[in-house]
């Protein structure tokens, strides 16, 4: 991805800074001790130097955890997670730890890498080789952070936005999702690791799209990450988190928040590409993907809108929401769901309408192969005060093979009788009359399983922006391989 | 060109080809008619290798070469290219980024550099000019809300673009009006030419008043039972299939 490269451009012409944020020197060991307890938590504040407030926030979140249940209602089935078996903080790894060249990375990985067209360098820094172009997440921040500061724009990494802006972070962060809001999203409030801050100020459209690349060697991070972006009046921003390449890492349980909050009149549009590693064919191993988005439109005529291609992980949970507080505003998700052997993906969104004539628009597509299972759940709920509410859902279903399953979940609450809800569902198969049209074509089987879905995607991809939609497009085909014939 | 010895196949274990030969010279056109159900349909898929559709028998020579163990895009890379009596739709997919893949395909196939957009949409605009097709077709998906005979029509600029050393036509005439049966006509006469041939399956003598055919052959009962020039289509319109109503000997 042409972001990724110039970023690493960018790096290598960086004098090299160690961590100088966000991670203090005084605290001898680098990684907290094994397991989750009120120490691991203050162990985890303290090695991040924060404030008595935030400590304190993460104790109470932790103390609610333990008496959280886990949510059951989703498709899925895991073994119990054992959250004492993990470690959930460690310093990003040194050099030394690290492969030493692509030679010692998998080569299922470097296949894929080499499919989406990723350079070698790249392939590197994704893989997490020891490079000697250090991917310091800091210092590649602070370059972004000058060409944004011109406009005002605040762009940084959660621990720094604690040390430079405490008051925003104090004022925003669990206000759109609480700490006790869900077992998952009370955990990452106890033992976040790091994250991404935005702030963009009244009338400022964000002159870049910002993007999460930069931080990509902070592997661990990406375990209990927390994303907090504020658009203020009249503003602007188009943030792209994820990445098309797999990632490599050992965690197998990840656990994020995103909060999204626009003023009047403000948009924040938000990009995922999830890729992380599903598991084997058995379904050994593969990350447990455990996310709470939420955004909140609390002025009026302001919009957020969701857009998600989730390849990756062996079981995914995410509901990426909004709350349409102001009046007029609007909420959007697009998303595509694709699963392919083991996989598991119970996904979809909630739209909450408060204020008056707000509006959403709810289009998914999820493709089920091999031996998956794919669910949407979607919830749109029009409170008594939301006057003309409206909502359009569509969700199509496209299956490949048989032995794979898809499942529709939509619950509708209106309490609002001008309320206008729309709803559209389709379930669809691949067919081998499609197949063969395109093979009497030209085009192999494989490549038209992939033509055929990119094009029951199509809606949502072209949501993406340019640079994400390209390879997002070759990771929908690379996802479905083996998956005919 | 095409050399079809004794071929015997079979849908689902049910034997439906039984004995064909049919030879094919470059330049040629042939057309094949007969009864519904007769296996004119199955004999396309098999040349176009589709799956469910087994040989037991016999062989296919194209341009020399044995091809009956090719996979279909392997024979659409050598050439061949069916016109499908159903064409079939492909949401979300446009005209021209499945014509753009399918032929930069067949190009990979042959060792041929592949075109670039700029190269492909200057030749493709060039191709729907010629055929009186409008451009906003190549904006739309494949077959997707398409009428009856437009589906048709976009089966003749596939074929256009693809241009194909055998181009095989089921039914393509069917479902057609007047200005439309013109169109499928002048593509198919365009592509004529001393390099190629033509295979057009009808059950209609109207189109072989434009496609004018070297010969023509009746298939009944999963063979061909006759075989003769043009003025055979008059007369099978005339007489109809009465005479070959049994099954063979
Ligand atoms: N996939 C299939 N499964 C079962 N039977 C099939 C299949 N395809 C074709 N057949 C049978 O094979 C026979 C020949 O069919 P085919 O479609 O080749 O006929 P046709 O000559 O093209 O007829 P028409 O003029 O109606 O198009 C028919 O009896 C048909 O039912
Ligand atoms: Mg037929």
């Amino acid at each position: 991805m042409a972001a990724t490269l110039e970023t690493v451009e960018q790096v290598k012409s960086l004098e090299m800074e160690k961590y100088k944020y966000g991670f203090v020197t005084d605290i001898e060991s680098d990684k907290a001790p094994k397991g989750l307890s009120e120490d691991t938590v203050r162990f985890i504040s303290a090695k991040k130097n924060e404030p008595e407030w935030l400590l304190e926030w993460r104790l109470k979140a932790y103390r609610h955890w333990l008496t959280m249940p886990e949510p059951t209602w989703g498709k899925l089935q895991h073994a119990p997670i054992d959250y004492q078996d993990s470690y959930y903080y460690a310093a990003p790894k040194s050099n030394e730890d690290r492969p030493q060249s692509l030679d010692e990375v998998d080569p299922e990985l470097l296949k894929t890498y080499e499919k989406l067209g990723i350079p070698i360098r790249e392939q590197e820094v994704l893989a997490g080789v020891a490079v000697d172009y250090v991917f310091d997440s800091v210092s590649v921040a602070t370059t972004f952070r000058e060409q944004l500061k011109e406009v005002g724009v605040i762009f940084c990494s959660i621990s720094d936005a604690v040390q430079e802006y405490p008051e925003l972070v104090k004022k925003y962060m669990g206000s759109v999702v609480p700490y006790g809001d869900n077992k998952h999203a009370c955990l990452n409030s106890a033992v976040f690791t790091d994250g991404s801050f935005v702030y963009i100020p009244k009338g400022v459209r964000c002159p870049m799209e910002l993007s999460t690349y930069f931080r990509i060697n902070e592997l661990n991070t990406g375990q209990f990450e927390r994303t907090l972006i504020v658009a203020d009046e009249g503003s602007y921003v188009s943030y792209l988190e994820g990445c098309t390449a797999p990632m490599r890492d050992e965690n197998q349980l990840h656990a994020a928040v995103v909060e999204l909050v626009t003023m009047d009149d403000a948009e924040i549009k938000y990009s995922t590409v999830q890729n992380w590693y599903p598991g084997d064919a058995e379904g050994k191993g593969g990350i447990y993907n455990f996310v709470t988005k939420r955004g909140i439109c609390r002025g009026k005529n302001s919009k957020i809108s969701w857009t998600q291609v989730e390849t990756g992980s062996a079981i995914t949970w995410k509901y990426p929401s909004c709350i349409l507080q102001g009046d007029n505003s609007v909420g959007e998700f697009y998303s595509v769901a694709i699963t392919n052997g083991r996989q598991q993906a119970d996904t979809g969104t909630k739209m909450i309408h408060l204020g008056k004539n707000t509006t959403s628009r709810i289009i998914s597509k999820g493709i089920s192969a091999g031996k998956s299972q794919n669910t949407y759940r979607g919830l749109v709920r029009v409170s008594a005060k939301a006057e003309g509410a409206r909502n359009f859902t569509q969700c199509d279903s496209l299956l490949v093979g048989d032995t794979c399953g898809a499942h529709t979940v939509p619950y509708i609450e209106s309490k609002n009788r001008s309320a206008r809800l729309e709803h559209e569902a389709t379930t669809s198969k691949i067919s081998e009359d499609q197949l063969f049209y395109c093979r009497q074509r030209g085009i192999s089987e494989e490549d038209a399983v992939g033509l055929v879905v990119n094009g029951f995607c199509r809606e949502v991809l072209q949501e993406l922006p340019m640079e994400f939609a390209v390879e997002a497009q070759k990771l929908v085909s690379i996802s479905l391989e083996g998956s005919v014939g | 060109m095409l050399e079809i010895k004794n071929l015997h196949a079979e849908v689902e274990g049910k034997s439906i080809l039984k004995g064909i030969n049919l030879t094919i010279n470059k330049g040629e056109v042939h057309a094949i008619m007969g009864p519904n159900g007769s296996g004119k349909s199955t004999l396309a898929n098999v040349l176009a290798g589709r799956d469910d559709y087994e040989v037991t028998q016999g062989s296919i020579f194209f341009d020399g070469k044995d091809i009956s163990e090719l996979e279909p895009e392997e024979r659409a890379g050598e050439g061949i290219f069916l016109a499908f009596q159903y064409p079939v739709e492909i949401p979300g997919v446009t005209n021209t980024t499945f014509l753009k893949e399918a032929l930069n395909a067949q190009r990979k196939y042959r060792g041929e550099e592949e075109l670039d957009g700029m190269e492909f949409v200057k030749m493709l605009r060039g191709k729907t000019k010629e055929l009186g097709i409008k451009d906003d077709m190549l904006k739309r998906a494949v077959n997707v809300g398409f009428s009856g005979g437009e589906k048709k029509r976009n089966d003749i600029l596939q074929m256009a673009v693809l241009n194909p050393k055998l181009a095989v036509l089921d039914e393509t005439d069917s479902g057609l009006d007047i200005d439309a049966l013109r169109i499928v006509a002048d593509g198919v006469n365009k592509l004529r030419s001393e390099n190629n041939a033509i295979l057009v399956i009808t059950h209609y003598q109207r189109l072989l008043n434009y496609i004018v055919p070297d010969q023509v052959h009746v298939l009944a009962h999963g063979e061909i039972r006759r075989s003769g020039g043009k003025e055979l289509a008059l007369e099978l319109e005339e007489k109809g299939y009465a005479d070959y109503s049994g099954e063979a000997a």
